[in-house]
C-alpha cells in the first residue's frame, strides 16, 4: 500500500464516541496499536469494550470520533459513514466472536475459504492449500469437512480464529473469544492466540481472561463506563494499578465470592 | 350403490391429463413466481425504510385479508371493465401468484429473522456487502426453517387451483365437473377427482421429507 508510513502506528483511534438512544456507551476512546502488538481490552460487562472492538470492524458505527490505519487516510465519524467505509475497515480487520458465529452450513473448509475466495478474490486452489495450512497448524486439518455442529466449542473457535486468519488482516480483533467455552476448553483457544501473538500479528483482544492478558498482551487498557480509566504494561495494572475502579475490578475478578 | 368401474377407469385418465396440462404446471408457475414476490416482500418488510416497510405490509394484508376467489374474479371478470384484459391462464397465474406472495412473504420473513444476528455479523467481518450475507449465509439458514410452512403453502395450492375452473381454465377440477355432469355420477367422479389431489399432495409430502431431510444434514440431531 502506497499510503504506509512506517513509522506511524498501525492503529490509532481518537476520541471514539457512540450512543444506543440515550445510552452514551463510549464516551470517548483514544487507542494506539503499533505493529506487532498486543493490547488486551479488560472491563465490566457494559464497559463499552466489545463496542470498541465492533466499531474497529465496522460492526457498529461510531459517532465521533475518528480511526486511522498507517496514519491515515482517516475515517472521520462526524461525517455520514458509507458502506465503503465499512468495507475499508474489514479490509483492515477481521473479527473472532464471542460464539464463534461459524456458518453451519458450511463445512469447515467453507467456512475458512469463503472469504479469500468471494471476498479477496483468491483463486480456488490457492485458498484451499492456505487453508489447510492454517487449519493443520491449530490441529483441525482432518476436521476440514465436518459441519460446525459436529465440532466442540473450542474447535469450532479455533475455527472461528482460522477464518480470520485466512483473511489476511493486518489486525486480527478477538472478542472475550473464550467467554462461550467450557472451561476445559478454554486452554486450547488461548494457546493459539498466544502462539498467534508470539509470531507477530497484531491484535487487540478483548477478555476476562486475567492470567492471559498478563502473559501476552504489551499494554493492558481497563475500560469502564465507556471511558479508558487507567492503561499500561500488564505488569504495573495488575500488580500496581493506580485508579480505586481498576484495583476494585481486578479483586473482585480474582476474588469473587467474598 | 354399485360401482360403475368402466366409467371410474375410463375417466380417470382424462382427469388426470386435466392435472397434467392444467393443475400441475399452474401450481409449479405460480409457486416459483409466487416465491419471488414472497422473496421481495419479505425484504421490503424488512427495510430500514418505514416506507418500504408500509408497502411490504399493506400488500401482505390485502392478499391475506381477501378471499383467493374474489382476487381471482377481480382480475379476470373486473379488471376488463378497467380497459385490462387477461387470457384465462395468465390470469389464473397471476391471481395464484399474488396470493403465494402474499403468505410466503409472512414466512420468508420469519425464517430470515430466525437466524441469529451473528451470523450477519460474520458474513460482514469476511468482507461480504449486505446482499452476499443475505444469499450466502442468511438465505441458505433460512430456507431449512421455511421448508414446513412453505410446504403447506404450495399443497394448498395444489388444491386452490381448482378455482382456476371458474375462470375457465382446463385443470383437474374442470374436467372432471364436465364428466360428472355428463354422466350423473357425482359421488364417483367426484371422489375420483378428490383422489387424484390426495395422491398429488402425498407426492409432494415425500418430497417435503426428502427436502427436509437433505436441509438438516448440518443440523445436530
Amino acid at each position: 500500500m502506497s499510503l504506509n508510513n512506517q513509522d506511524a502506528p498501525l492503529l490509532e483511534v481518537r476520541g471514539l464516541h457512540k450512543s444506543f438512544g440515550d445510552n452514551e456507551v463510549l464516551k470517548s476512546i483514544d487507542l494506539t496499536v503499533k505493529r506487532g502488538e498486543v493490547v488486551t481490552i479488560i472491563g465490566p460487562s457494559g464497559s463499552g469494550k466489545t463496542t470498541v472492538l465492533r466499531a474497529l470492524n465496522g460492526l457498529e458505527t461510531a459517532d465521533g470520533g475518528e480511526i486511522l490505519f498507517d496514519g491515515g487516510p482517516e475515517l472521520d465519524f462526524q461525517y455520514p459513514i458509507g458502506s465503503e467505509h465499512r468495507y475499508a475497515l474489514r479490509n483492515r480487520s477481521a473479527m473472532v466472536f464471542q460464539s464463534y458465529n461459524l456458518f453451519p452450513n458450511k463445512t469447515v473448509l467453507q467456512n475458512v475459504t469463503e472469504g479469500p475466495i468471494r471476498v479477496k478474490k483468491t483463486p480456488k486452489d490457492q485458498a484451499i492449500a492456505e487453508a489447510e495450512v492454517l487449519l493443520e497448524r491449530v490441529g483441525l486439518r482432518e476436521k476440514r469437512d465436518a459441519y460446525p455442529f459436529e465440532l466442540s466449542g473450542g474447535q469450532q473457535q479455533r475455527v472461528g480464529i482460522v477464518r480470520a486468519l485466512a483473511l489476511k488482516p493486518d489486525l486480527l480483533l478477538f472478542d472475550e473469544p473464550t467467554s462461550a467455552l467450557d472451561p476445559e476448553l478454554v486452554g486450547e483457544v488461548l494457546q493459539v492466540i498466544k502462539e498467534l501473538a508470539e509470531e507477530g500479528w497484531t491484535m487487540v483482544v478483548v477478555t476476562h481472561e486475567l492470567s492471559f492478558a498478563r502473559q501476552v498482551a504489551d499494554e493492558v487498557l481497563f475500560i469502564d463506563g465507556g471511558v479508558v480509566v487507567e492503561r499500561g504494561a500488564p505488569a504495573q495494572i495488575f500488580t500496581k494499578p493506580t485508579e480505586a475502579r481498576t484495583a476494585q475490578f481486578l479483586d473482585r475478578l480474582l476474588n469473587p465470592l467474598h | 350403490m354399485t360401482v360403475d368401474w368402466e366409467l371410474f377407469l375410463s375417466s380417470f385418465w382424462p382427469i388426470l391429463s386435466g392435472a397434467i396440462v392444467g393443475t400441475i404446471p399452474l401450481t409449479l408457475m405460480s409457486f416459483t413466481f409466487g416465491l419471488f414476490i414472497a422473496l421481495g416482500v419479505a425484504l421490503m418488510r424488512l427495510s430500514h425504510l418505514r416506507v418500504v416497510r408500509a408497502i411490504g405490509w399493506f400488500y401482505v394484508s390485502v392478499i391475506r385479508g381477501t378471499p383467493l376467489l374474489v382476487q381471482l374474479f377481480f382480475i379476470f371478470y373486473a379488471l376488463p371493465n378497467l380497459g385490462v384484459l387477461i387470457d384465462p391462464w395468465p390470469s389464473a397465474v397471476l391471481a395464484f401468484s399474488l396470493n403465494v406472495g402474499g403468505y410466503g412473504a409472512e414466512v420468508i420473513r420469519a425464517a430470515i429473522q430466525s437466524v441469529p444476528r451473528g451470523q450477519w455479523e460474520a458474513g460482514y467481518t469476511i468482507g461480504y456487502s449486505n446482499t452476499q450475507t443475505l444469499w450466502r449465509v442468511i438465505l441458505p439458514q433460512a430456507a431449512r426453517v421455511s421448508v414446513p410452512p412453505l410446504s403447506n403453502t404450495f399443497i394448498s395450492l395444489v388444491k386452490d387451483t381448482s378455482l382456476a375452473s371458474v375462470v375457465l381454465v382446463t385443470e383437474l377440477f374442470r374436467v372432471a365437473r364436465q364428466i360428472a355432469t355428463f354422466s350423473s355420477e357425482f359421488v364417483l367422479i367426484y371422489l375420483e377427482a378428490a383422489l387424484i389431489y390426495w395422491l398429488l399432495c402425498l407426492g409432494l409430502s415425500g418430497l417435503q421429507t426428502l427436502l427436509e431431510k437433505r436441509l438438516d444434514r448440518y443440523v445436530a440431531k
